[in-house]
């Protein structure tokens, strides 16, 4: 069997980029987590939340160390498989990347190291700002890669200089090529996706807890802090989702027509499709469930304008259907998911029984899933979805490959990359287990009444739960080891 | 100003801060078996902990910073060295696993697994940084289309090999004078013998790398009739090595890690001599290297990218003197510690 170098290539970058795209989405959602964490702790001078900030930076350095591992494989990859992409893209994308590794990298490297040492060797306010600028940094990076995919989608503000093989996009117009037309809605639809990850994940934690019975103080403000920071973006994210859909539908309507499965324009208002099977081969869509005439609502405002479909393109331009179209709607259903769920939780809240309602805090607990899952296809479907494009509509994937690199080299690497993600992985499960196994420090210490101030979660959560409402009729906090 | 040669000198000012700060602790990392206990073993790690992730963002803003500014020399050079590269990625890997997730676990085996992974993984790191300098030192064969023409056994010469071995020594001396400094009483009394024996190394290695550049490479001694200036580094290079063992000797450890630091500093510079104004020379022709001109991003880009260093390296010059300042003294296991 002859190997195929482009395959191989595109395998190994997805699987790359997917790996790595488990971390950083968590650290941009933690890392905003920590910030309310210990500035509470600066207001109010209570000592669970700097228990709790301390925790949860554990938590938070074990997903940084497995991002910033995964992460230099991908600065690398451009130029190892990818190297006549990167002379294609150099002068644009470039300047992106090394923004990122001045602005964002040394910015949360060196302050990471005060976040996880220091807590005994700086001052509360010097921790606290170290906490904000890693979360700020977590954010720089986000922004410049957010944008330097963006350029990849919709270019701008760059004209071709050579011919043939020698031809590559130079940038004219920074800002232009900054803001180019999906970046801002792309960025905002991303920080969306990470801080529901991080509403979720201390959710799924302290629900935990509250279920073993454990630190029932401490995980019932954490969960509560999650719902909010959960709910508010579980709600943002369809809005933020709608103008990226207009975008896509202006700059790229054959992945929109992909998105949608829609392989024929068609007459009159376009539907926009709920589920359905797709099939490639006879270009049809199989037991479609759609709302009429609202796809063309949405795209141009009049329920009865059509909608441009697949037929309008060449077969060669067009992106796959299937890969695009699921991964399209299974990020759509998890967000609808999401928002229904925090809905769930806060009538529990409001009936008062959020805190000790078993089979909920169970859904919690593993419904952290969801949003890496969520993470995960969008990205997908945002990268499938251009294909059969590295660059839109300038540069074939097909052409960007390394020519010095041969498929025995690229295959070898496959198999190296699967064995060494798969043992990542169960080591950061290990530790992770452990750190939550072993759980926050019940750090209560003297707090002086005069200084001490109730902070709105304090408030918030004796709202719910008057009387302690514990689950375990009053054992709290019996450390049963589990294992 | 040439703008390429100031983004030449910027990526050699970052090649020299990622050798002098990551060399020392992948140099740790290579001593790491050297120690007799766990919680000699938990003193290294700890000595580097707060700082190591911080020096090796060095390495990826050079990659970063290769890849905006010089994208073909970038692109050549990566896909050349793909295998060499994959296994750096996985020796780069191996190293912020071990180090992260060492002392997690009480087990005696968990501990020792990681222990030689840490060594191990510093090893092959620091020695594939110096085949690929070696490498750049002799050329690559590159065709006129800039790519290049070899197969993976042209990326592994004598020459190359060689070099490999200079930077494990270099960094073994670097990284046990570090230790001296941040350790205390029996274990330091130690490592003061490890100072002298890796120096030892050091300048034996050093001597017969410099000998054979003279003999083999010819055209790495171009620059120097040009710029005869540049025998100033080149004896910079010989008293900062020399410094090492009389600071040694006095018993001034930071005295001695600044004159190692120089030395390395003074190497990198003597690399980029040797190179320049080509990024990556060709062994089949020299007239297909790739250079600062034509493997270079346009002028807009590289002008954009200054002020985007010129904005940017005040934050992080300053951020690294906050780190280091915040983690002077000497190493204690403490309850944050690995």
């Amino acid at each position: 069997m002859e190997l195929n170098v482009l395959l191989l290539s595109r395998f190994q970058f997805a699987l790359t980029i997917m790996f790595h795209y488990i971390f950083p989405p968590l650290s941009i959602g933690l890392g905003a987590l920590l910030v309310i964490m210990e500035s509470t702790y600066m207001v109010t001078k209570d000592p669970q939340y700097r228990a709790m900030a301390k925790f949860w930076t554990k938590i938070f350095a074990i997903n940084f160390a497995m991002g910033v591992a995964s992460g230099i494989v991908m600065e690398f990859q451009f130029g190892t498989n990818w190297a006549t992409y990167s002379r294609y893209v150099g002068d644009v994308f470039g300047s992106a990347l090394a923004a990122e590794g001045i602005f964002a990298f040394f910015l949360e490297s060196g302050f990471l190291a005060v976040l996880v040492f220091g807590w005994d060797r700086v001052s509360d306010r010097m921790h606290w700002f170290s906490t904000i600028m890693v979360a700020l940094g977590a954010l720089f990076s986000a922004i410049w890669i957010v944008v330097a995919n963006s350029w990849q989608q919709t270019p701008a503000g760059f004209h071709i200089v050579g011919e043939g093989l020698r031809a590559r996009a130079e940038i004219t117009d920074f800002s232009a090529m900054v803001f180019n037309p999906s970046s801002v809605h792309r960025l905002t639809h991303t920080l969306i996706g990470a801080y529901i990850l991080g509403g979720f994940l201390i959710m799924s934690i302290s629900a935990y807890y509250m279920l073993k019975g454990r630190h029932l103080e401490f995980s019932r403000k954490t969960f509560f802090l999650g719902l909010i920071v959960a709910t508010l973006f579980s709600f943002a994210a369809p809005i933020s989702g709608h103008f990226q859909g207009v975008t896509v539908s202006k700059t790229q309507p054959a992945k929109l027509a992909a998105f949608e499965g829609l392989f024929q324009t068609g007459t009159g208002g376009t539907p926009l499709t709920l589920m359905g099977i797709v099939d490639e081969k006879n270009e049809t869509l199989r037991y479609e469930m759609a709302i009429p005439g609202l796809l063309s609502w949405v795209v141009h405002g009049d329920a009865s304008q059509p909608v441009t479909g697949l037929d309008a393109f060449p077969k060669t331009d067009r992106p796959p259907v299937a890969v695009s179209f699921y991964t399209y709607h299974v990020m759509i259903c998890l967000g609808v998911l999401f928002a229904v769920l925090c809905l769930v939780a806060w009538f529990f809240y409001w009936r008062k029984t959020l805190f000790t309602t078993r089979w909920l805090l169970w859904v919690f607990v593993f419904a952290v899933v969801g949003p890496v899952l969520a993470n995960e296809v969008g990205w997908v479907a945002a990268e499938v979805g251009r294909q059969p494009w590295i660059v839109y509509n300038l540069l074939r994937t097909s052409d960007g490959l390394s020519k010095a690199v041969g498929a025995g080299q690229v295959f070898t690497s496959i198999v190296l990359f699967i064995v060494i993600y798969i043992f990542l992985l169960f080591l950061w499960f290990s530790v992770l287990n452990r750190k939550i196994k072993h759980g926050p420090d019940d750090e209560m210490g003297e707090v002086d009444p005069r200084r001490r101030r109730w902070s709105w979660i304090d408030a918030a959560v004796l709202l719910s739960a008057p009387d302690g409402g514990s689950l375990t009729d009053g054992r709290e906090s019996t450390d049963r080891k589990t294992r | 100003m040439d703008l390429n040669l100031l983004w030449f000198g910027l990526l050699g000012v970052l090649l020299t801060g990622y050798a002098i700060l990551d060399g020392f602790d992948l140099g740790v990392g290579m001593l790491h078996l050297r120690a007799r206990s766990d919680v000699e073993r938990r003193m290294f790690m700890n000595s580097i902990g707060p700082l190591w992730d911080g020096n090796e963002v060095w390495l990826v803003t050079f990659g970063g910073a290769l890849f905006a500014a010089f994208p073909h020399a970038y692109a050549t050079a990566f896909s050349a060295f793909y295998t060499p590269f994959i296994v750096l990625l996985f020796a780069l890997i191996f190293r912020a696993v071990s180090m992260e997730f060492r002392s997690k676990r009480a087990s005696t085996s968990w501990r020792r697994g990681f222990d030689v992974g840490f060594f191990a993984s510093s090893g092959l790191a620091t020695f594939l940084f110096g085949v690929a300098v070696g490498n750049s030192m002799m050329g690559l064969p590159i065709g006129p289309d800039m790519e290049f023409k070899g197969g993976l056994l042209d990326l592994l010469p004598p020459y190359g090999l060689l070099v490999g071995v200079l930077a494990v020594a270099t960094f073994l001396m670097h990284g046990s004078i570090y230790l001296y400094m941040k350790t205390e009483g029996e274990l330091r009394a130690r490592i003061h013998g490890w100072m002298w024996r890796t120096f030892v190394v050091f300048l034996v290695v050093y001597l017969i790398t410099t000998i054979t550049t003279l003999v083999t490479i010819p055209h790495a001694l171009r620059n120097f009739e040009e710029y005869p200036w540049a025998w100033v580094v080149v004896v910079l290079n010989i008293l900062a090595i020399a410094n090492v063992p009389r600071a040694i000797r006095g018993d001034r450890p930071l005295y001695a890690f600044v004159s190692s630091s120089a030395a390395i500093a003074a190497l990198v510079f003597l690399f980029g001599m040797a190179l320049f104004p080509n990024l990556i020379y060709s062994s089949l022709n020299p007239d297909w290297s790739l250079t600062i001109y034509n493997a270079a991003s346009s002028q807009k880009t590289l002008g954009i990218m200054r002020t985007i260093a010129v904005i940017g390296m005040p934050f992080v010059l300053a951020y690294t003197i906050v780190i280091y300042w915040t983690f002077r003294g000497k190493v204690e296991l403490g309850k944050f510690s690995y």
